[in-house]
């Protein structure tokens, strides 16, 4: 196991590298330069700033001057946001994602697996259509759509929460909700479809005859075989949560990395998006690696040999 | 032959297939007595594991009809939790494939040890894990402390059949059905796993119900054999009379399909086409008339009942009188009768 994860950590580095070569190529194919919104500076002055932050050099000289920092742990500065530099920005933009995605996923994804329970019990039943309605909406309902219908009625009619900004834990109530719905709702699909299908195999066949009663059979022998499909599903979508999604940050003030990432973006700060992207990447390869043990956790049928993928 | 274990009566399982039922088990009545073995045969399709499903109550969608008794007991009554107990209990089974039968994720032991702690919740955890691992070992698992910590991936087809047969006689039942044990195993380990069976049956005082469509294993384990053609039984006699003494065309057929039979010319009396799908089954009149088109009308029952031809065998339709395979004479009516 130790060394499975040594390697796989090995080959992650290896990843990283790679990830961080096309992105730095890429971002330069980009159209525009980093001043091209500075308008008051004069001719010279902006022979200045290209020659401070390196702009000048060759391109592949730039490369190597990079990766030489990040192979330090250095990130370089931001061109915007005051110089501030790129670890700064990304400890600080990050918790707010963090904490917000991974209560979504929690959330989402244990109440996904109820819904999708009860719909596979009460399968063909009335609450077997109701949660399949409910499914169908939160997957298909952009979600800006259920921010808006939260701040109005549990933050502006019913002064329940906040309705927006960062700071309390009650901050983080509304955005979270409007998160949740997208995983809660793949995850009560999952489960549903899943569950029948276990339900009508035969070694659940097998477990009735042996006279497990029936909560025996859903929740001893059906769930933990249905969730190896949806823990291959939710991996991803972890990332994406955790992230941080542009939408409901901006909808909800929330000073999170999704939002930084756009703007970073539109204004070709090279240092804080290749920051930014490296840190999503590290964090894909590492949910990714958990899911691998995750699966080696719940099903001995996968080993974790040293293999990688 | 000893006490009634089992009596099924009238029995009829009917599948809904697009808002009609069809019955799939369609007036089937049976005895099973205590140390006996009662094989089923019939062609795939006749409805024999649908037979052994309703008397497990295992189908959760299928309309059954009859009385299925218990040592006199009607479990077709029976709420769910009555059920439960008597499943894996009173009453076990053994299934067909053994690569699905076990769940996947579970290790053989707890497997095992569920269906004792199940009916017999006085064993402790060691006497548990002690009573799962001596019943490894009956059923023939060479290192049975090991396996029992082991996952069903890691074992063979034969293994794990054996492993299911260990579930299935882990609370000695009296009453195990046994659906198709062997078919879905290759020739050495089918005849391992019918020793077994052989020699389990020595030690119990079960009554057996083995279903199969090969009838050397009929030979080999049955004392009293029902033949089901189409949901119905079409034979029913001890071991000895129905080979020696085969009466419906379609045992007759049965037999004379069994490679290596006495018969020379058996080749020739294998009545050919299947058993028709549910939806498309003639429930008027005889249900096997279809096959044998070569026999004139006139001799057909409008609806054949079971009749008992002798001490306790019964056959359906009076027609066996009657029948004649294409190459034999119509006169000739020794065949299988000698
Ligand atoms: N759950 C079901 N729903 C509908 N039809 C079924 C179901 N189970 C079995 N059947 C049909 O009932 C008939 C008997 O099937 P089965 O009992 O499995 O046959 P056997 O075990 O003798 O091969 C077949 O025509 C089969 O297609
Ligand atoms: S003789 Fe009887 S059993 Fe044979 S096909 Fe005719 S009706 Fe059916
Ligand atoms: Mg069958």
């Amino acid at each position: 196991m130790l060394r499975y994860i040594l390697r796989r950590i090995f080959y992650m580095i290896i990843t990283l590298f790679i990830i961080a070569t096309v992105t730095f190529f890429l971002m330069k194919l980009l159209p525009g330069s980093p001043l091209s919104a500075e308008n008051k500076l004069s001719e010279s002055q902006r022979e200045v700033v290209l020659e401070k932050y390196g702009l000048n050099d060759p391109i592949p000289v730039q490369y190597v001057n990079y990766m030489t920092g990040l192979v330090r742990g250095d990130l370089g500065i931001s061109f915007h946001f005051d110089n501030t530099p790129v670890t700064d920005i990304l400890i600080n933009r990050m918790p707010p994602s963090m904490v917000l995605g991974g209560q979504a996923l929690i959330f989402g994804t244990i109440a996904g697996i109820l819904f999708g329970l009860i719909a596979a019990i009460y399968h063909n039943g009335w609450l077997d259509y109701t949660s399949t309605v409910i499914a169908v909406l939160g997957t298909s309902i952009p979600s800006f759509v259920f921010a808006g219908l939260l701040q109005w009625y549990l933050a502006n009619e019913w002064g329940l929460f906040p309705v927006a900004l960062w700071g309390t834990y009650a901050h983080t109530v509304l955005p979270t909700i409007a998160l949740a719905i997208f995983p809660m709702a793949t995850a009560a699909r999952f489960t549903r479809t899943e569950m029948l299908e276990v339900l009508g195999s035969d070694y659940i066949t097998t477990a009735r005859a042996k006279g497990v009663t029936e909560s025996g059979i859903i929740f001893k022998h059906g769930l933990r075989n249905s969730l190896i499909p949806l823990v291959t599903v939710m991996g991803p979508m972890a990332v994406s949560l955790m992230t941080g999604t542009l939408v409901i940050e901006k909808i909800f003030a929330v000073p999170g990395i999704g939002e930084q990432f756009v703007s970073s973006i539109e204004v070709l700060d090279y240092p804080t998006i290749m920051g930014t992207t490296l840190l999503f990447s590290v964090l894909f390869i590492v949910i990714l690696l958990v899911i691998d043990i995750l699966y080696g956790l719940i099903d001995p049928r996968i080993r974790l040999t040293g293999g990688g993928r | 032959m000893n006490e009634k274990l089992l009596e099924i009566k009238n029995l009829k399982t009917s599948f809904r297939i697009e808002d009609q039922y069809y019955a799939a088990v369609d007036d089937v009545s049976l005895t099973v007595n205590e140390n006996e073995v009662l094989a089923i045969v019939g062609e795939s399709g006749c409805g024999k594991s649908a037979l052994a499903f309703s008397l497990m109550r295992l189908h959760n969608r299928a309309k059954i009809e009859g009385d299925i008794l218990f040592k006199g007991d009607d479990v077709t009554n029976y709420s769910a939790g009555q059920v439960n107990k008597l499943r894996g209990n009173e009453m076990s089974m053994i299934f067909q494939d053994p690569l699905t039968a076990l769940n996947p994720l579970m290790k053989i032991g707890d497997q095992i040890g569920e269906v004792l702690l199940l009916h017999k919740g006085k064993f402790s955890n060691l006497n548990r894990k002690q009573k799962a691992i001596s019943l490894l070992d009956k059923v023939g698992i060479a290192r049975p402390e090991h396996v029992y910590e082991q996952f069903p991936h890691e074992l063979s087809g034969g293994m794990r059949q054996r492993v299911v047969i260990a579930i299935a006689i882990a609370n000695d039942p009296e009453v195990l059905i046994a659906d198709e044990p062997t078919t879905a195993l290759d020739a050495t380990i089918q005849s391992q796993i019918l020793d077994l069976l052989n020699e389990l049956k020595e030690n119990m005082n079960a009554g057996i119900i083995l279903i199969t469509h090969d009838l050397g294993v009929v030979a080999e384990m049955a004392d009293r054999v029902a033949v089901m053609y189409a949901g119905q039984i079409v034979e029913v006699a001890d071991v000895h009379a129905l080979f020696g003494m085969p009466q419906h065309p379609y045992t007759r057929s049965l037999l004379s399909s069994v490679p290596n039979a006495e018969s020379v010319d058996s080749k020739l009396h294998v009545i050919q086409g299947i058993v028709p799908s549910l939806k498309n089954l003639t429930r008027e009149g005889c249900r096997f008339r279809s096959r044998i088109p070569w026999i004139d009308e006139s001799v057909h029952e409008k609806s054949p009942e079971l009749h008992e031809i002798s001490p306790n065998h019964f056959v359906r339709c009076t027609c066996y009188k009657n029948f004649y395979f294409p190459d034999e004479k119509k006169e000739d009516k020794r065949h299988g009768i000698s």
